[in-house]
């Protein structure tokens, strides 16, 4: 496995606070990695930086050999970044199948045009609709994204991102704000997708089920630094991770 | 990945659109065989309008940018006519669309770059205070301009041979009408490609969701610019037409109350549909005449109106009508 992402000493401060403090940080091509950490660790500032919505006050990110830290969204994008977010970000008042051939369209550089009907592309609306069938939302297409379930509504955020073709996916808390009971199943579809396609994916998460069964890697972050690095297995017998992040199941030694 | 076949659109496909449009445009056609020439001459006015604020909502309603400013391109448009036939004596209708068209592209093209770097009421201050340069302009330059005198505009040639010599408000009233018809409905046609096209669809992405449309690679400040360029052309290009109608531009049209207007219209038909402005237009244009008529506090009146409809019709009269139609369809 290859190198497709690295940060080389990577840093963001909001005012006296390290949001992100000299962070090497690496996606092997691939592999699904999981990034956890308590509130306030330094994950979504991380995804910010690496997919553009912030800019690094100092250091460096690499993507497939090229240096883009001062490379634009969309050339972050086109270079094959994506991602999706936390509180879902979607287009509201347009169907859901709209919502995914938008990225396609924009994918093919086709926005720009004026002058064809979007109805014109058949082979878009097929593609979108075949997205919308691999993430289980067929049945969905037509309805309004805004007046779909949070778990619908977080499936077509990551679908949106996935439609864009990425090499590298970053989801930010996929299962937030979802039912127990709807977890597992968008993990499963999420999961099924990203390996099929080999898409590396790096996804910020709280639920330690989730973590767990689902990643290849595990980087714990605390305080704007990596705290830890590792497998599943590693990571569960890591001392700090434990007493920090997730806590012991017996009570800790005196 | 499997094969699931696409159905279409949600959205009203070309042939579903033509069955309110050919009615429509059927009336359209007739109605100068069975009205006055002040009516038919009244309804053109409305045409005119249609192409203002269809190119206005270009903006609010599918970009979610708020213009105050769009008095501005009218009267760009109104003037570069007025100029073309003081300073080159052209007389062609069709070189003052083209004039007009060029000037409002170079126009909007600065304006844009300004006022895309920001939304919402930025963007509307903007857009408002810009057009008050112009409007500046067109008060102060009166050498050039006529000052609140205005300037003259003759009737024009019409396809290089209809001219408006003898009777001018039969002219008015019949072959330029018919030539505003014709390039109001090329304008609702190249308008509905626009906001059908993927392009439309990527400016009510940035609308509905910003930073979204960032994160699908949608570069929002181009398409913004865009947008702002096409949206002033049309009305732009409806300023052109109204000129020889009126037979004279004053200052009066690039001032911001007549962007207020502009607005008030879109919002009044109701700016979440296609059809909204136009049809906001063309009653906005009888509500005023009527007003204007009926009592000289007709600001006041037309005011009363705007706030009782806006209170008890927010989805504009096209909002409503197509609830009404639902429900009544319904049962």
């Amino acid at each position: 496995m290859s190198v497709l992402l690295e940060t080389r000493g990577l840093l963001k401060q909001f005012g006296e606070f390290r949001a992100v403090d000299h962070v090497d940080f690496r996606v092997q091509e691939g592999e699904v990695l999981a990034l956890i950490g308590s509130n306030g660790a330094g994950k979504t500032t991380l995804v910010n930086l690496i997919s553009g919505l912030l800019r690094a006050d100092a250091g460096h990110i690499v993507f497939r050999g090229q240096d883009v830290t001062q490379q634009t969204v969309h050339q972050r994008i086109a270079a094959g970044i994506a991602r999706s977010f936390q509180l879902v970000n979607l287009f509201d008042q347009l169907s859901a199948l709209d919502n995914v051939a938008l990225a396609i369209f924009s994918r093919q550089g086709k926005t720009r045009k004026l002058h064809t009907l979007a109805e014109a592309d058949r082979p878009v609306w097929q593609e979108a609709m075949d997205i919308l069938h691999v993430f289980r939302m067929e049945t969905k297409a037509r309805i309004l994204a805004g007046g779909l379930a949070q778990g619908e509504r977080k499936l077509l955020d990551v679908a949106i991102a996935y439609a864009l073709k990425p090499k590298l996916l970053f989801l930010d808390e996929p299962t937030s704000g979802v039912s127990t009971r709807e977890k597992a199943p968008i993990m499963d579809t999420i999961s099924a997708v990203v390996r099929s396609e080999h898409i590396s994916a790096a996804i910020i998460e709280h639920d330690m089920d989730v973590v767990f069964s689902y990643s290849d890697r595990i980087v714990a972050m605390h305080q704007g630094t990596i705290l830890a690095d590792g497998t599943p297995d590693e990571i569960r017998r890591d001392e700090k991770v434990l007493t920090m992040l997730i806590g012991t199941p017996e009570p800790p030694p005196r | 990945m499997s094969v699931v076949t696409a159905a279409p659109m949600e959205h009203r496909s070309p042939l579903r659109s033509l069955g309110w449009a050919i009615p429509a445009l059927v009336i359209l056609v007739i109605l100068p065989w069975v009205t006055d020439q002040y009516q038919t001459i009244l309804l053109a006015y409305g045409l005119v309008m249609g192409i203002a604020a269809l190119g206005f909502n270009l903006l609010l309603g599918y970009t979610g940018l708020l213009s105050f400013g769009h008095s501005a391109y009218f009267g760009v448009g109104a003037y570069t006519v007025a100029l073309m036939v003081k300073y080159l004596g052209v007389t062609s209708m069709e070189l003052f669309l083209a004039g007009a068209i060029v000037a409002c592209v170079l126009v909007t093209a600065v304006f844009g770059v300004a006022c895309v770097r920001y939304t919402r009421i930025f963007f509307g201050i903007l857009t408002m205070a810009l057009s008050q340069v112009l409007w500046s302009l067109a008060f102060k330059f009166f050498w050039v301009t006529g000052g609140t005198d205005g300037l003259r505009v003759p009737t024009p040639t019409l396809l290089g041979f209809v001219t408006g010599k003898g009777d001018k408000i039969a002219f008015l009233a019949t072959a330029y009408y018919y030539y505003v018809l014709g390039v109001f409905i090329l304008a609702v046609a190249v308008m509905w490609v626009i906001v059908n096209s993927p392009f439309g669809r990527a400016l009510q992405a940035i609308r509905d969701n910003e930073v979204r449309a960032e994160f699908v690679g949608i570069q929002i400040r181009r398409y913004r610019w865009v947008a702002f360029m096409v949206s002033g052309v049309f009305t732009g290009l409806a300023g052109a037409l109204w000129v020889p109608l009126n037979g004279l531009t004053t200052p009066d049209i690039m001032h911001w109350t007549f962007s207020g207007e502009i607005v008030f219209m879109t919002v009044l038909g109701g700016f979440r549909s296609f059809t909204g402005p136009i049809i906001g237009a063309i009653v906005f244009n009888y509500l005023k005449t009527y007003a204007v008529g009926y009592t000289v506090y007709w600001q006041g009146l037309l005011g009363l109106i705007l706030v009782v409809l806006v209170l008890s019709l927010p989805t504009g009269i096209v909002g409503t009508a197509d609830r009404l139609w639902a429900r009544w369809r319904a049962k």
